[in-house]
Parts: C-alpha cells; structure tokens; sequence
C-alpha cells in the first residue's frame, strides 16, 4: 500500500516538474526544474524495482549531467527567453498536439492493457530480487570485452578534444 | 566455470598491438620538445608490421573467444592482414607529409593507431555492441584526423562535417541493433541466426536490417549515402583521405557482409543493394567526370567503386562475397597509393591539386608520374593490375546470378569511368608544365610507400590467386556460419588450436 501512495506522489511531482520545466522562461529555473523529474523518475525506478538504474540516475543524470548544463548555461549567461511570434505559433499547435499525443498512448495502453500484463508497484522490491548482481555478472564477465574496449573509445574521445582545443603553434 | 585464457588474447592479438603502441605513442610524444615527430611515425610504423604479422600469427588459431564476443576465421584473419597494412603505407606517407605541413603532433600518430584497432576489431567482432564500439573508435578518430589542417577553412569543415553526418549515421546503426535485438533477443550474431534461421520474420527485422544498411551506408558512402565524400576528402589532408577511403570502408563492409550474409536476415535486402550499387556507379563516376580537383575527382571515383563492391553483394553466395572481399584488398592498395602521390604533389597547404597543376608531371618527376599510372590504370581496371581481376570477379560473380542488368550498367560505368582517369595521365605525360616550381624531392618513406603500394597492385594484377583463395576461404567462413556460441567457451579456454578452414 505505501508503495502505491509513494508512487503516486512522485509520479504527480514528475509530472508536475516536466510541466514546470517547459512553462519556465528563465533557463536556471528549467534546469532545475529537471533535477526534480530526474529524482521523481530515480524514485520510480527504485519502486519498480531497479535499483541499480535507479542509482545511476541519480549519480549521472541529476549529478553529473545536471552540473554540466547549469554550468553551460552560466558560462553563456543566457537570460529569460524572449515570446516572439514564432514562439506563440509554437504554443497554439503544441499544446493541442500534447494532448492529442497523450491522448493516444493512454487510449492504446487501456485497450492493451490486457496483453502487457501488469506488475504490482512495489512487487519487485518486496520479491527481494537482485539485478545488480545480474548486471554484474553480464558487464564483467560476458559483456567484458566491450566494457573494456569502451576505455579506447574515451581515450580518442579526450584526445580529440585535446587537438583540436590545442593552440594552433604546438599541434 | 568459463575462464579467460591465452586463446583469448591470441585472438585479439592485432588489436592488442596496435593499442600498445598507440599508448606508447601518446606516453613518449609529451617527452620530446618541439619538432618533427617522424621517431614516433616509426614506432607506429613498426606497431602497424608487427599487428599486421599478429595477423598472419592467428592463421593457426581459429575459434571464438571472450565469451563469444569476438571470432577468428579466415574472413577476418584476411582483414586483420588487409587493415594494418592500409595504415602502415599511410603512416609512411604521413612521415614527410607532416613535415611538409608544419604539422608536429604525435596524437596523430596515436590517432592512427587507435583508428585500426578499432577498424580491426570491427571486423572479428560477432556481437553487434562490440561492433558499434569498434565503428565508434574507427569513426571518432577519423573525424578528428580529417581536421588536422586547421590553417585552411576547407579542413575545418571537412571535419565538422564528417563528424555530424557521420554521429547521425551512426545512430540509425544503433537504432538497428536496437530493433534486432527486439526482433530476436540478442544482439549477437550466431545467437541471431538461430532465432532467424527457418523462422518467419515480422516487420521489425526488416527495419532493423534497413536502419543497419543506411548507417553503414554512409561509413561505406555508398548512393544515396554519398554527399559528405567529395566535401571531406577535399578538406582532410591527403594521407588521411589514404585511409579513410580505404581502411574503414574495408572493415564497414566487412561488417555488412558478416551482417547480411551471417545472421540469416531475409534475402529482400538484395533489391535495395542492387538499386544502391546502379546508383553508385553511375553517381559517382557522372560526378568524378566534371570535376576539377583531384581529390574531388577520386573520391568520386571511390563512390563509384563501392558500387562495383555492392554488385558482388547484390551476386551473393560464395563468389559475390569472395569477389566483394578481393574488392576491398585490392581497392586498398590502388586508392593509397594514388592518394600518397596526391599527398607529396600537393605540397605545403596543398596548393597543386587541380588537374591542371599536374601537367608535365611525367618529365619532371617520373617517379610519381610513373606510380600514379599504375594506380589510375588499376583504377580503370586494365589488365595486370588489382583493378582488373576484381572487377573481373565482381562482374563474374554478377553473371553467375543471373544479374545480366546490373553487369551492363558496371560495364558501361567503367568504360565511362576511363574517361577522367585517363585525363589525368593524358596531362601529365602530353602536356608542358605550366607550374614553373619543380615539384619537391620525394623523400625516402614515401617512396617506399609508393613501391609498396605499386607493388600491391601489380601482385594483385599478375598473381591474384593467394589473395583470391584466402578471400575464398573468407567466404566459406561466413557461409558456413557462426560457432554455436553455448558450445565454445569451455572447450577453447585451454583446448588445443582449432585448425583452419579447409
């Protein structure tokens, strides 16, 4: 039961965060707007019983991409954006195209909801199940090769940004 | 209890190599000052010999390895041999070319390294994670090698161009995995052909084997895929283009023939190639005849050959794929070399590089005008060189499956094709200079590269029958089908070598 009233509660401020994070025009308030979703969702995960997800979430979406945009926005010194005729265009066929799409997936989610079967919120969590240990064992062990050959890929990524970062005397 | 053991390493050996001097490239380049980095060319030049002889090493040691990840065979042994080879005769060519340039940076050195490990990898990888990772490394290298002419503008958007339209291609490659491993539940390829073979398929393998073809598609640049190629190659710099024209399409279409021909995806696939391959050739040899630049011209003339390389596909079984494989070995050396040339003529910013600049070349320095014939007679396909057998093949393989259209369409390609390539050594043997600075010295390592790569096409042209066997044997590899993947692990970890295919 507090599983489902948990669920409840953080899927409203999820929703309610996403909506705040389009409605807001400066790009601090949005960008803070988004760690909320990020940690409702990191919540949502956790009840359905993905820990590990739910922890990566928060490590690398709300901590370290998060940081990146606000300092990206900072260095830009972007103020609040301005309403131009475009924009208001935007609005009109947005907002009914929202509700139109939302409109959709709830109509064919009930209409299937036979066929996806269905979990108990909080079921998962309560079986005691491990995926950690699962994806562990996948990463380290049959998935050990790529893992490690992602090391290369990062390590032409860091120096690509160091060449061509570089100034134009020393490369 | 599945453990890790020396097979596993043996079967990753050349990757292993090159990714060791690579890091040795990058640990010694902060210990020298400012200058030349042509001690560190010749370190990657021997880490490039020695992944290639790793290569030549793994013959004796077939089978699968870190838990079905990657699988040694005779297709992609040929490739291991192919790709380190491609980078060893553009590294010889980057020695002088760097100098010439004012370019003192040893992460190019390392760039390159890392770029054929990738490449390399990309052609023994049988699980489509592995393969992206690999492609990734390829391609993020390559973007990062065609910008190193950051004084011109041309090279600047050169690579941002690459870089862009090369991410987006990318991801549609992923999007592919994505959907094939929704249509079978794995994303490894023997594991893909059980679940494919026999079975009917719905709708979302035919996407997924789509998206897989539009995203190598364009690493290939094959029409419609192509726009990016005259753009990049003429902004990156010359013994880049070398490898990039040769080294990634190598091992990308090593990847789509493990991809359409080992995974047991539907044969519908053959109509979209057939219209792709008449669509290349005709592209990119119109394209190649108005165009007055001569890196333009040859990479519209690679368009045209990764056409001739879909025909093979378009042929299919054994001979189409072997044919397709010869293609890509003996495309590599005739498009290096020309390339090497175009790199050393073009001088510092590459200022000749216009047809015209190239007039006289064959009294002023018969070396190159000498070496670049040969490459562009290959290129035309004339007999006793590389050109002419795989063309050969290819169009014999075509017949064979009744492709009587798609022969006459490459055939009348090639005769257009003749045309620009034959210009080019009309102007350098029949007409006055009209450049009064003679062109500069060639400096011994790009004439060895040169040799090299003449001598790669002439063998291909007079004695192409050990590469063909070898590229036979590939095909018979692919045909024959993955190793079943719950079956290997165990009995390689400390088993005896498997022998080879035949």
């Amino acid at each position: 039961m507090l599983h489902q009233v948990l669920f409840i509660v953080f899927g409203a401020i999820c929703v309610a965060g996403a909506i705040n994070l389009v409605a807001q025009r400066h790009p601090i308030n949005s960008a803070l707007s988004l760690v909320v979703v990020m940690g409702s969702l990191a919540l949502i995960y956790l009840l359905l019983g993905a820990e590990f997800v739910a922890a990566v979430q928060v490590i690398v979406y709300a901590g370290a991409i998060m940081v990146l945009f606000v300092f990206v926005i900072m260095l830009l010194n972007a103020g609040a954006e301005e309403r131009t005729q475009g924009s208001r265009i935007a609005v009109l066929i947005g907002g009914p195209g929202v509700a139109v799409l939302t409109g959709v997936i709830v109509w064919t989610v009930m209409r299937n909801s036979q066929q996806f079967g269905g979990v108990l919120i909080g079921s998962m969590v309560e079986q005691g199940q491990d995926n950690t240990h699962g994806i562990a064992n996948l990463l380290f062990k049959d998935f050990l090769l790529p893992f490690e050959v992602t090391s290369v890929l990062i390590l032409i990524a860091i120096m690509g940004a160091v060449v061509l970062a570089a100034r134009k005397e020393s490369v | 209890m599945n453990s890790i053991g020396y097979n596993d390493y043996i079967r990753i050996l050349p990757e292993l190599v090159l990714t060791f001097f690579g890091i040795l490239v990058m640990l010694i380049d902060p210990l020298l000052g400012r200058g030349s980095r042509k001690g560190l060319g010749i370190l990657s030049l021997t880490g490039s010999f020695l992944a290639m002889a790793a290569g030549f090493y793994q013959i004796n040691f077939h089978g699968p390895a870190w838990f079905g990840m990657v699988q040694v065979d005779s297709f992609s042994i040929f490739f291991h041999i192919l790709i380190p080879c491609i980078s060893a005769i553009c590294i010889l060519a980057s020695l002088e070319y760097l100098d010439q340039q004012n370019i003192h940076s040893g992460e190019y050195y390392g760039l390159i390294l890392f770029g054929t490990a990738g490449m390399v990898l990309m052609t023994s990888a049988v699980e489509l994670v592995l393969i992206f990772i690999a492609l990734e490394i390829s391609s993020i290298s390559t973007y990062i090698l065609a910008g190193y002419r950051r004084s011109s503008a041309a090279g600047t958007e050169s690579s941002i161009k690459y870089f862009l339209l090369g991410s987006f291609a990318t991801a549609f490659f992923l999007y592919g995995v994505a959907m094939i491993f929704g249509a079978t539940g794995s994303t490894s390829i023997p594991e893909i052909y059980k679940a494919l073979n026999g079975a009917t398929s719905g709708a979302l393998v035919y996407i997924a084997v789509a998206l897989m073809l539009i995203g190598l598609g364009f690493k290939v640049a094959f029409a419609p895929f192509h726009v990016w190629t005259p753009d990049v190659y003429e902004g990156a710099p010359a013994p880049v283009v070398a490898l990039m024209s040769t080294g990634p399409k190598a091992a990308a279409f090593a990847v789509l023939l493990r991809v359409l021909f080992a995974t047991a995806v539907p044969n519908d696939w053959i109509w979209l190639i057939w219209i792709a391959a008449a669509l290349s050739m005709t592209l990119g040899n119109f394209g190649a005849l108005i165009q007055n630049n001569v890196k333009r011209m040859l990479a519209y003339s690679s368009i045209a050959h990764a056409g001739y390389i879909l025909v093979a596909f378009a042929a299919g079984r054994e001979i189409g794929m072997a044919a397709a494989i010869f293609y890509t070995a003996s495309y590599a050396a005739m498009n290096v070399g020309a390339f090497a040339v175009v790199s050393h003529f073009g001088g510092t910013g590459e200022r000749y590089i216009d047809i015209e600049d190239y007039a006289g070349l064959g009294k002023r320095s018969p070396l190159l005008a000498f070496t670049l014939t040969i490459f562009l007679l290959s290129l035309i396909g004339i007999p006793l060189t590389g050109g002419f057998f795989a063309k050969y093949y290819v169009f014999n393989a075509a017949l064979h499956s009744n492709l009587v259209w798609l022969t006459i369409i490459g055939v009348v390609n090639s005769a257009v094709a003749a045309y620009y390539y034959l210009r080019l050594i009309v102007m350098m043997y029949m007409r006055e200079a009209t450049v009064d600075a003679p062109p500069e010295r060639v400096s011994p390592s790009m004439a060895l590269a040169l040799v090299l790569a003449a001598i790669g096409t002439i063998y291909l042209g007079v004695l192409p029958g050990y590469v063909l066997d070898s590229a036979h044997h590939g095909a018979q590899a692919l045909k024959a089908g993955p190793f079943s993947k719950t079956v290997q692990p165990a009995n390689n970890a400390n088993a005896a070598p498997v022998q080879t295919l035949k």
